[in-house]
C-alpha cells in the first residue's frame, strides 16, 4: 500500500529526491518553523524534522511535522530511540499519522553526553532497526508491537539513516541490508565528503542489491567556514572530512562561497553514483543555502507528482 | 564480581556525623577483591574517620565474609548491638543486608556499587553485565552489548564509533566493533546478519525487582525441616 508521501511519490516516478533538514527551534516560536519551511518549500521533496537532535532539547519533531503539513508541506517525522520507549514512540506514529504526516526516519539517537541534559536517563527500549520493524508492522497489520489492533489507517514511507563512514567499515553494509530487511523504504546517509568511501560502500551496496529494495539518498552538509570543516572532522561523530576539503576551505577567500561550491560538487558527484537516488541536505541552521545549492545543481524545479 | 569503590571522605564523615559508636563493617568477597570493602580498608577508613571525626566517636571494626546472607551477618550480632550505626563496606546487597537483619540499627553505605564487572589489569576494572534477565551473549560473540554499548544497541553499532572507540569516550572500545572483531576471528561474522528482535524487558529491571524461586531447592528444606 502506498504512504501517499510527495517523497515517495518522486522516488517511486524514478525522479532524483532532494529532502532537507530543518531544526525546530530552541523555544516555542512556531514563527520560525515557518520562516524555514517556506525557505525550503520549492527546493526539496520533503523535509526532515530532527528530534532533539544532539541531545539537545527543541521543540518536538512531532509538533512541527504537524504544523509543516498543515502548511502544506510533505514532513520527514525523525524519531529517535533514545528519549521514548514503545509505547511513547507508537502513540507519536498515531498521532502524527491522523495528522497526515506520512514519512517517518527511525534513529538510535545521539548520545544524551552530547547534549543539554547530559545526566539524562535514556531509554534505548528498542534500537532503530526495531523501531523500523515496529512501525512496518503497525502500516502492515495495523497492530501494536504489543499485539493490539487499533484503529484507523496508517499509510507510512519508512525511513532509516546510514553511516558508511563509521567503525567497523565492513560492517556497514551488513547494517544497512538489516535495516531493508526490517522495512525501511528510503535511507538518508551520514554527511558524505568522502567520496571514496562512500562510492566504495555504494558498491557494496549495489552488490546485495540493497538498492534496488531502499532508495537511497546521500547525505550533503554545507560548510560554512574552516571551522566548521574541522569541527566536522574533529569532532562530530562517524564524519570523515578528508585532508582536501580542508584545505580548500583554509585556501578559500570566500569560506561560504568554498563550502557551496563543495556542496554542489558533492551532490554532482553523488548523482554520478549508480544507485544514488537522491540527495538529503543537512544545513545545520542556515537552510537559506538549501535554494541556491539546489539551483547550482540543477534539481530545481522540483517535480510536481 | 560486584564493582564498588569507596565514596568520598568527606561524604562519609557528613554521614557519619552525630552517630557516638560507629561499626565500620566489611565485607570478605566482591568488595575484597576489588579493594573497596576488605580488612585493610576498614582499617584504614577507621583511622581517617578516627581523626576527622575526633575523640567523640567509638570505631570498631569487623569483616564478615559475605554481608549479602545471613549465616554470615549473624556472627556480627553483638558487634552490630553495641553501635548506633553500621558504617557498611559491603555492596548495597550487605547494606540492606544488615538493615533487614538488624532494622534497629541505622546502616550507611560507605561505598558506591558501581557495577558488575572483572578486572581488567591490577587496578582497573570495567563493567562486563547489567544483569538484564535474558542473556544474549551466544548471539554476539560473548560480548555484551547491553552492558558495553552506550545505547545499549541490540543490532550493530550506531553511526558513531571511530578508530574502534565509542563516540563517547575514547577510553571505551566500541562495543560493537568488538563482537564484529570477535565473530570474524571465530568465522561466524555472518551472525550479525540476524535481527534480534524487540526485547522483553521484564526480565530486566523494567519488570521490578526479581526474584528466583527453586521449588526444588524449597522442598529439600522444607524436608529437613
Amino acid at each position: 500500500m502506498p504512504a501517499g508521501s510527495n517523497l515517495e511519490a518522486v522516488l517511486s516516478a524514478g525522479r532524483f529526491a532532494v529532502t532537507a533538514e530543518l531544526g525546530p527551534p530552541k523555544g516555542t516560536n512556531l514563527g520560525v518553523v515557518e520562516r524555514k519551511a517556506e525557505i525550503l518549500r520549492h527546493c526539496c521533496d520533503a523535509v526532515n524534522l530532527t528530534d532533539n537532535q544532539t541531545a539537545i532539547v527543541r521543540m518536538s519533531s512531532l509538533a512541527c511535522a504537524i504544523h509543516l503539513r498543515r502548511m502544506g508541506l510533505d514532513p520527514v517525522m525523525q524519531m529517535t530511540c533514545r528519549d521514548r520507549n514503545r509505547l511513547a514512540l507508537q502513540s507519536d506514529v498515531l498521532g502524527a499519522a491522523g495528522a497526515g504526516v506520512r514519512n517517518f526516519l527511525c534513529l538510535s539517537g545521539d548520545h544524551q553526553q552530547f547534549g543539554n541534559h547530559p545526566g539524562a536517563k535514556n531509554v534505548f527500549d528498542l534500537d532503530s532497526i526495531q523501531l523500523i520493524q515496529v512501525l512496518a508492522g503497525m502500516r502492515d497489520t495495523r497492530r501494536f508491537q504489543g499485539g493490539d489492533e487499533f484503529t484507523g489507517d496508517i499509510p507510512m514511507f519508512i525511513g532509516a539513516a546510514a553511516n558508511p563512514f563509521a567503525d567497523p567499515l565492513p560492517y556497514r553494509v551488513v547494517r544497512l541490508a538489516k535495516k531493508v530487511r526490517a522495512g525501511a523504504n528510503f535511507i538518508q546517509t551520514q554527511a558524505v565528503f568522502d567520496l571514496e568511501i562512500f562510492g566504495r560502500w555504494m558498491a557494496q551496496v549495489r552488490a546485495r542489491g540493497l538498492h534496488e529494495q531502499t532508495a537511497i539518498m546521500a547525505g550533503i552538509v554545507p560548510l560554512k567556514s574552516v571551522g566548521t570543516a574541522r569541527y566536522m572532522r574533529d569532532y562530530v561523530s562517524g564524519i570523515t572530512v578528508p585532508d582536501a576539503i580542508i584545505a580548500r576551505m583554509e585556501d578559500a577567500a570566500d569560506p561560504k562561497a568554498e563550502g557551496m561550491a563543495i556542496a554542489v560538487e558533492l551532490i554532482d558527484a553523488a548523482r554520478e553514483i549508480p544507485g544514488v537516488r537522491g540527495v538529503h541536505i543537512m544545513a545545520v541552521g542556515w537552510e537559506d543555502v538549501v535554494p541556491i545549492l539546489t539551483e547550482r545543481a540543477g534539481l530545481l524545479p522540483r517535480p510536481l507528482i | 564480581m560486584i564493582v564498588a569503590q569507596q565514596k568520598p571522605l568527606e561524604d562519609i564523615r557528613q554521614m557519619a556525623r552525630g552517630f557516638r559508636r560507629l561499626l565500620v563493617l566489611g565485607c570478605g568477597t566482591c568488595t575484597t577483591v576489588c579493594f573497596a570493602g576488605g580488612e585493610k580498608e576498614v582499617g584504614l577508613l577507621a583511622t581517617s574517620l578516627r581523626s576527622a571525626l575526633g575523640q567523640e566517636i567509638e570505631i570498631e571494626e569487623a569483616v564478615v565474609q559475605r554481608q549479602c546472607e545471613w549465616e554470615f551477618l549473624d556472627q556480627v550480632g553483638e558487634a552490630v548491638g553495641r553501635a548506633e550505626a553500621v558504617l557498611s563496606l559491603g555492596c548495597g546487597v550487605g547494606v540492606q543486608g544488615i538493615g533487614e537483619r538488624y532494622p534497629g540499627v541505622v546502616v550507611l553505605p560507605g561505598l558506591n556499587t558501581t557495577f558488575m564487572g572483572l578486572t581488567e589489569a591490577p587496578g582497573i576494572w570495567e563493567e562486563r553485565c547489567m544483569a538484564c534477565g535474558d542473556c544474549l551473549l551466544h548471539r554476539t560473540g560473548g560480548i555484551c552489548p547491553v552492558a558495553r554499548c552506550a545505547k545499549s544497541l541490540l543490532n550493530g553499532p550506531c553511526g558513531g564509533p571511530q578508530d574502534g572507540h565509542c563516540e563517547i569516550s575514547p577510553e571505551n572500545p566500541c562495543a560493537w566493533v568488538l563482537i564484529y572483531d570477535r565473530l570474524m576471528q571465530q568465522g561466524r561474522v555472518e551472525q550479525l546478519e540476524e535481527i534480534i528482535p524487540v526485547r522483553d524487558w521484564k526480565a530486566s529491571h523494567s519488570g521490578g525487582p526479581r526474584r528466583i524461586v527453586r521449588p526444588d531447592l524449597r522442598e529439600m528444606v522444607e524436608e529437613e525441616v
